[in-house]
């Protein structure tokens, strides 16, 4: 492009088109995830409001905290007016599973600078880990990429719920199929992760393991526990099977 | 309005969230990326996100209220099988999501 020949005079060529193409190559897999967070942080807004949080109040929690569940459940215990540190320690058991996901990406992000993992960490979500995931096992994805898939994503959370704090009921419930957006978004994620066998076996015991605890266990550690059952159980029969 | 205003309570809640979470988010990243991991623990790492995706997925599908009850006749589930076939058929992660919304949106307006 012709406007582009000045500018080349002080960054080079070769850099210009890397982090311009990793710009759009990572919008380009974070539209989905934002199409999913767009009526859930309208919703979560909305919700927080009703349960007497400011605008500011909003914003800071979408900002500091970014994790959709927990921070329903919060706004629902502030608004029964729940302690402090039983809000805390909920919230630390529901966003547990970030441990795993941070784990599992962190095999592919050795020779990093510890500033740029540490602002990566801030954007993993249940979404944007599984994007992010599938990219780098298919070895075509650098963490540059993966930091504007998450903070894309956090942009349009921040910003649909503090639009939704503002405005209120702003969408009817259900329009669009929007409760359905995270569900259909995890469908498909799933299946980019069934490479082989032992993953559909893995999925398949974390899967009907993680209902079953869904049904007794109260609260949202089942997920966490399911999904490391699947995986310790799925890697000792591939363990016993190559004995 | 005023929009600078702030409960003193609701910014320590706030506060103490935004920490709990980060510290699971990054402690496994700065420690983990910069060692050689066993292979077993790689291998098993390579499983989670099958599983935690499958473990994240299949309640929403099955069950429902609180506290969660099986619900095998919900739209949530019926959906879920063409949105899983289109899935699969193209592998597309933005069409996918269009397509499962609409679905759900037909369904319930059917129901």
């Amino acid at each position: 492009m012709v406007f582009d020949r000045k500018m080349s005079d002080f960054v080079s060529p070769a850099r210009k088109h890397d982090l311009k193409t990793s710009i759009l190559q990572g919008l380009s897999a974070a539209w989905p995830i934002c199409l999913g967070y767009i009526p859930i942080g309208l919703a979560f807004g909305v919700l927080a409001q009703k349960a007497g949080l400011f605008p500011m109040e909003i914003m800071l929690m979408s900002i500091l905290v970014f994790a959709g569940s927990s921070q329903f459940i919060a706004v629902s215990m502030l608004s029964t007016g729940a302690g402090a540190v039983s809000i805390i320690i909920t919230t630390f058991a529901v966003n547990l599973r970030h441990l795993l996901m941070s784990s599992s990406l962190a095999v592919f992000l050795g020779n990093t600078s510890r500033k740029k993992l540490s602002l990566f960490a801030y954007g993993v979500t249940d979404e944007s880990f599984a994007v992010n995931h599938t990219r780098f096992s298919r070895n075509n994805w650098s963490l540059d990429q993966a930091l504007v898939v998450n903070h894309t994503a956090n942009i349009a959370w921040v910003v649909s719920s503090v639009i939704g704090g503002y405005s209120g009921q702003f969408i009817h419930e259900g329009a669009f199929g929007i409760d359905y957006a995270l569900t259909a978004m995890f469908i498909c994620l799933l299946i980019f992760q069934l490479k082989g066998r032992f993953y559909v076996i893995t999925a398949g015991i974390a899967g009907v393991m993680s209902v079953v605890l869904s049904l007794i266990i109260p609260g949202s550690s089942y997920i966490v526990l399911a999904s490391i059952f699947g995986a310790t159980t799925v890697l000792g029969i591939k363990k016993w099977m190559l004995r | 309005m005023d929009v600078t205003i702030i409960h003193q309570k609701v910014v320590w809640v706030i506060l103490g969230m935004g920490i709990v979470t980060y510290v699971p988010r990054w402690f496994p990243l700065v420690l983990l990326s910069r060692r050689n991991l066993p292979q077993w623990l790689v291998e098993w790492l390579d499983l989670i996100p099958a599983a935690i995706l499958s473990a994240l997925l299949l309640p929403e599908l099955v069950t429902n209220g609180m506290p969660r009850h099986m619900s095998l006749w919900q739209p949530e589930l019926w959906v879920a099988i063409p949105t899983f076939i289109f899935a699969l058929k193209t592998k597309s992660l933005g069409g996918t999501v269009v397509i499962g919304m609409a679905l759900f949106w037909l369904a319930q307006s059917i129901i």
